[in-house]
């Protein structure tokens, strides 16, 4: 966190202007973050609506199956998150601008949180419908395990390099290797597991027209989440720079 | 994307014989001088290869007591081969770019005039000759202790998964040394991102060797899996060579 405070390029660059002459950038960054968490506290509302009072109750699970509109465009969220951040790494390395890092960084440290609540939920569903918390019967899980195992090792790869346009330039290197990752793993796993289980919830075609509404909503829902938790951590480090910048320029350290 | 890059930047050599002037050294010729360079080094201090051999037999003599077994096949074998390969890589993929981030290799590959992405393909093959020499050893070491069936039939099924398996590694292996070597806690963090983006590979060379593994070993090595295993080194092969550049510039 500290080191990536510390980048030189970017937005700080072009606050050596004398402040308050009122352009964009010298104004902490975080406009439409109001109209951004209104939507998505009532989307989050209306998808908890719907999950509880419109969708039906599933017949061979019973009341447990709701946590599948949680876990699913939890994990939804997460894995696209993971490849977002891999595009974003691109266009860091191709345009060299550092704003593209910070990107890629935020998103890829949002899908890492996302990811422990995607293993939590999978765990406590598991537990519920299969009776032991971990089974390895279900490839998306068991992927999504390695996926997340490979994803830990982002912010200790990052942060023990000093440099700090080496440091975006490496992490970007990652970000993009298991960015493809994420696609293979699951197909490698799926392999390995196929034929043995029927799958119950084979896709969101086969849902029942409610459910399906129930789950585009939550999905919806959830993606708002992850897009306004990552413009709150992106703002939040912007103005942090933005502060550091002006507080040397004032002459406070 | 890197090779128009490494175009724009560095003019590719135009006519190797034209004596007037001699123009920097072809990509092939630089693969070549590094991996020979690689190889002498590694005859001289002989520091990855044969530890990763003695490190793949004290494995299995470990795996023996762990396992309380005399004997093993089938997918059992097959997991406790590749898991002993695996590691035994491990050791090597640490120490791939030790000696050239220590000692100013990087400075002076940095200096010539050469295409980066032979940095990447030397290493590449130096990782995999080191691997093929661990499997020399480890794999007849590796029928002597511990596997139960004789392997005699099922040679050239295990060599071709071996090889698929190798390359994978080595792929991989290098990408991931040249990301870990430049940060603080490289001996760390080496393995741990080395591990999870092996596992298809494990997936696939273990699913592939346990029919050859098992007794009276009826069937050959599952196509799909064979199939997937290239399609996996293939596919890391490209990534590799199109980011490789930038894990080197500075």
């Amino acid at each position: 966190m500290e080191s990536l405070s510390r980048h030189p390029a970017g937005p700080s660059e072009r606050d050596h202007r004398p402040p308050g002459d009122g352009d964009r950038a010298s104004r902490p960054s975080g406009r439409g973050l109001r109209r951004l968490s209104i939507a998505t506290v009532a989307a989050m509302g209306v998808a908890l609506g719907l999950v509880f009072f419109y969708a039906p109750i599933e017949a061979e699970e019973g009341f447990l199956q709701k946590i599948f509109y949680l876990h699913v465009p939890l994990a939804i969220v997460a894995l696209c998150g993971f490849v977002i951040g891999a595009v974003m790494a691109i266009a860091h390395l191709r345009t060299r601008d550092r704003r593209w890092d910070l990107r890629s960084y935020v998103t890829i440290h949002m899908s890492l949180i996302f990811g422990v609540a995607v293993l939590l939920t999978g765990s406590i569903w598991a537990r519920g419908s299969w009776g032991h918390w971990w089974v390895w019967s279900e490839p998306t899980l068991v992927s999504f395990l390695i996926v997340f195992l490979l994803y830990a090792i982002y912010q200790p790869l990052r942060f023990s390099i000093e440099d700090p346009e080496r440091q975006a330039r490496y992490a970007s290197v990652f970000a993009i290797v298991a960015g493809a990752f994420v696609p293979l793993n699951f197909i490698a796993v799926r392999l390995s597991t196929a034929y043995l289980h029927p799958r119950v919830l084979g896709g969101t075609s086969s849902l029942p027209p409610q459910m399906a509404l129930t789950f585009g909503v939550s999905l919806a829902a959830m993606a708002l989440l992850f897009a306004t938790l990552c413009s709150y951590e992106l703002a939040a480090k912007r103005t942090r720079m933005l502060l550091k910048t002006r507080s040397r320029t004032l002459g406070f350290q | 994307m890197s090779a128009t890059r490494v175009g724009a930047e560095r003019p590719r050599p135009t006519d190797e014989g034209s004596p007037a002037t001699p123009g920097p050294p072809g990509t092939l010729a630089a693969v070549r001088a590094l991996l020979a360079k690689e190889l002498l080094v590694e005859l001289r201090t002989l520091e990855s290869a044969p530890g990763m051999s003695l490190f793949a037999v004290s494995t299995f003599v470990v795996f023996h007591f762990a396992l309380n077994r005399n004997h093993l096949d089938g997918d059992l074998a097959a997991g406790v081969l590749w898991v002993t390969l695996l590691f035994a890589a491990m050791l090597g993929v640490n120490r791939l770019f030790v000696a050239d981030a220590e000692q100013g290799g990087f400075d002076g590959f940095l200096l010539a005039p050469v295409d980066p992405s032979a940095m990447l393909l030397a290493k590449t093959l130096a990782l995999l000759a080191y691997l093929l020499t661990l499997e020399l050893v480890a794999v007849p070491a590796f029928a002597l202790l511990l596997l139960g069936p004789s392997l005699g039939h099922a040679l050239p099924g295990l060599i071709a998964v071996l090889v698929l398996g190798d390359l994978g590694i080595a792929v991989l292996g290098t990408l991931i040394a040249a990301l870990a070597v430049r940060t603080r806690a490289r001996d760390l963090l080496g393995p741990l991102l080395a591990l999870p983006l092996l596992v298809p590979v494990a997936i696939g060379a273990a699913r592939a060797s346990s029919p050859l593994l098992a007794p009276g070993h009826a069937a050959g090595p599952g196509g799909r899996w064979l199939l997937m295993l290239g399609l996996y080194d293939l596919v890391f092969g490209l990534i590799a060579y199109a980011v490789f550049d930038f894990l080197l510039e500075d």
